[in-house]
């Protein structure tokens, strides 16, 4: 039932600079003919893409394009959805994360991820960020989860905010405020990657403004990829941008590129708000 | 005003009215029950009626063995009946396949919560009674009101369960909670309250039920409080019922006090629920 991709496919412009502009020219995540299915829907169709380190890379495109599908598969989140398949593979560091040994539990450690609506478990900010880390037992003391927690908040720009009422309800926080803690949450467990599944579609300009301080400060020590429906965020955030459409890998490039002189003529529609 | 706007808002009207009436209805026929069952027993009601055992002599009898007998057979019943059930629950919600089985499964325990009470009866006869030779006692009351009562908690759990939205279930997965972590820390404490709801409103259709206990041979005069589970007992209703079949009025007082005492014991159950429940809501939407 694969209707929805039945249009004729153009050919996927990977720009060899995205590859080479990375400061090592190295891949932190390498995906290979990635196709995904809903049971007999197919979601994904053949994505290949290598995203580089330390850079914030946006994906891009049409409402039930893939691109949230697609960030999903990078740390099995849609593993929790019954009756889906995977084709193809994804490798992380080198390691084929779909592979039989590979653990997920330790996989969703190393790949954070921070969702589209704000989540914060019904438990007080402290015990919000300290859940992964003692879930996971993290560190061995309760002085050191204090720590732990300090400079998680700290990295999300929340420290300020809440350093006098951890024990209160995360429920309480604004908007802006749970979302920042929910990224905070997902830094407590160290990962090297982070996933935002559109982190700040909920937000209003000035929380999305923080957000978007906090994925720039952010990616000095993670890698971050990206799901936006807002094309200026794409451009303020991102150093290459991969934009879907009908489940496939259309066009990845740097950034500026796919705002400026896109390769396919989607791309260059989509982006000038001429659909989507 | 256009006439079928007037005409609309008569009928509105008329709605509300026929609501109000019928739930007018419903009260004052319970109130008019009350009243009368207050007006034979409340007299009869005292610390004597609470602390004596049945007599030959009305004036004499009093509830004291039923009502340890129900409060036994409840614990027991809860004791048995919330493991079994919440265990279940959590099987098939969070860790069954979704499939033909899943299915039979779900229609077959929808189905045995409407199955007459006295069907259970029969099966705790045949089963706790005889098969596995517990006798007349309180472990075999309370197994059978357990099979009872289990679909009902199975059933409220599993909604109480699927309530839980799933954005949570999935904030927990994202930082490497397993299963069992994601449901014991962040899925029980918010189905909790829906939970307890469904627990208590089974149990206290199990305080009150009288066939499936008589059928499996609650004695109906028991001069004893119960001393194990391997006990003989009585229940309230089985005494309620006991005094109604007798001729004199004296009796009838008896039972009529009795019901009060019956459902003082409900309101009880009812509040410790909602008080329970009030209590772990305000926790979870912290």
């Amino acid at each position: 039932m694969s209707d929805s991709l039945t249009a004729p496919a153009p050919v996927v412009a990977v720009s060899e600079s995205v590859a080479t502009d990375s400061s090592e020219g190295s891949t932190k995540i390498d995906v290979e003919g990635l196709t995904f299915y809903y049971g007999m829907t197919q979601a994904l169709q053949d994505v290949s893409i290598r995203i580089p380190p330390k850079r914030v890379t946006a994906l891009i495109g049409p409402s039930g394009c893939g691109k949230s599908t697609f960030l999903r598969t990078l740390n099995r989140m849609n593993d929790i959805i019954p009756e889906t398949r995977v084709e193809g593979t994804v490798t992380i560091d080198g390691q084929d994360i779909y592979a039989d040994t590979t653990d997920v539990v330790e996989l969703r450690q190393r790949v954070g991820m921070v969702f589209q609506k704000s989540n914060p478990f019904p438990k007080s900010i402290f015990d919000n960020v300290a859940y992964g880390i003692r879930i996971n037992h993290l560190v061995d003391s309760r002085s050191e989860t204090e720590a732990r927690v300090e400079s998680s908040l700290k990295a999300a720009a929340l420290w300020e905010e809440v350093r006098d009422r951890l024990s209160e309800s995360a429920m309480a926080l604004s908007g802006g405020q749970q979302q920042r803690l929910c990224i905070a949450r997902a830094l407590a467990v160290q990962p090297d990657i982070l996933l935002m599944d559109e982190p700040a579609s909920a937000l209003d300009p000035i929380a999305t403004q923080r957000i978007e301080e906090l994925i720039h400060q952010l990616k000095n020590d993670y890698t971050i990829v990206i799901v936006t429906h807002n094309m200026q965020q794409a451009a303020r955030v991102s150093d290459s941008t991969a934009v879907f459409w009908l489940g496939r890998l259309i066009e990845y490039d740097r950034t500026e590129r796919i705002f400026t002189a896109p390769s396919q003529k989607i791309t260059e529609d989509y982006v000038t708000g001429r659909f989507g | 005003m256009s006439r079928s706007h007037s005409a609309r808002l008569l009928a509105d009207r008329m709605l509300a009215v026929s609501g109000l009436v019928v739930t007018v209805f419903g009260l004052a026929v319970l109130a008019v029950l009350l009243i009368d069952v207050a007006r034979d027993g409340l007299g009869r009601l005292s610390w004597q009626f609470l602390t004596s055992f049945p007599s030959r002599r009305a004036e004499s009898a009093g509830i004291y063995a039923a009502l340890t007998g129900s409060l036994y057979v409840i614990l027991l019943t809860a004791l048995i009946a919330i493991p079994l059930g919440v265990g279940s629950a959590i099987y098939l919600e969070e860790y069954g396949r979704r499939g033909r089985l899943s299915r039979l499964i779900e229609i077959n325990i929808a189905n045995l919560a409407g199955v007459p009470s006295i069907i259970y009866g029969l099966l705790g006869l045949a089963l706790f009674v005889r098969a596995l030779s517990f006798g007349r006692s309180v472990i075999a009351g309370s197994a059978t009101l357990a099979l009872l009562v289990l679909p009902v908690v199975i059933l409220s759990t599993r909604e109480a369960l699927r309530a839980v939205p799933s954005s949570l279930r999935e904030g927990s997965y994202a930082l490497g909670a397993t299963q069992w972590q994601t449901i014991w820390h962040q899925v029980l404490p918010v189905a909790l309250p829906g939970m307890l709801t469904g627990v208590i409103l089974a149990l206290s259709r199990a305080v009150g039920e009288t066939a499936p206990l008589i059928m499996i041979g609650a004695l109906t005069y028991v001069p004893f409080a119960p001393d194990g589970i391997w006990s003989p007992f009585t229940v309230l209703p089985i005494q309620i019922f006991n005094w109604v079949s007798r001729p004199q009025a004296e009796f009838l007082r008896n039972s009529a006090a009795g019901i009060i005492v019956l459902m003082t014991l409900l309101l009880v159950m009812n509040g410790i629920a909602v008080w329970i429940r009030d209590r772990a809501q305000a926790r979870s939407r912290m």
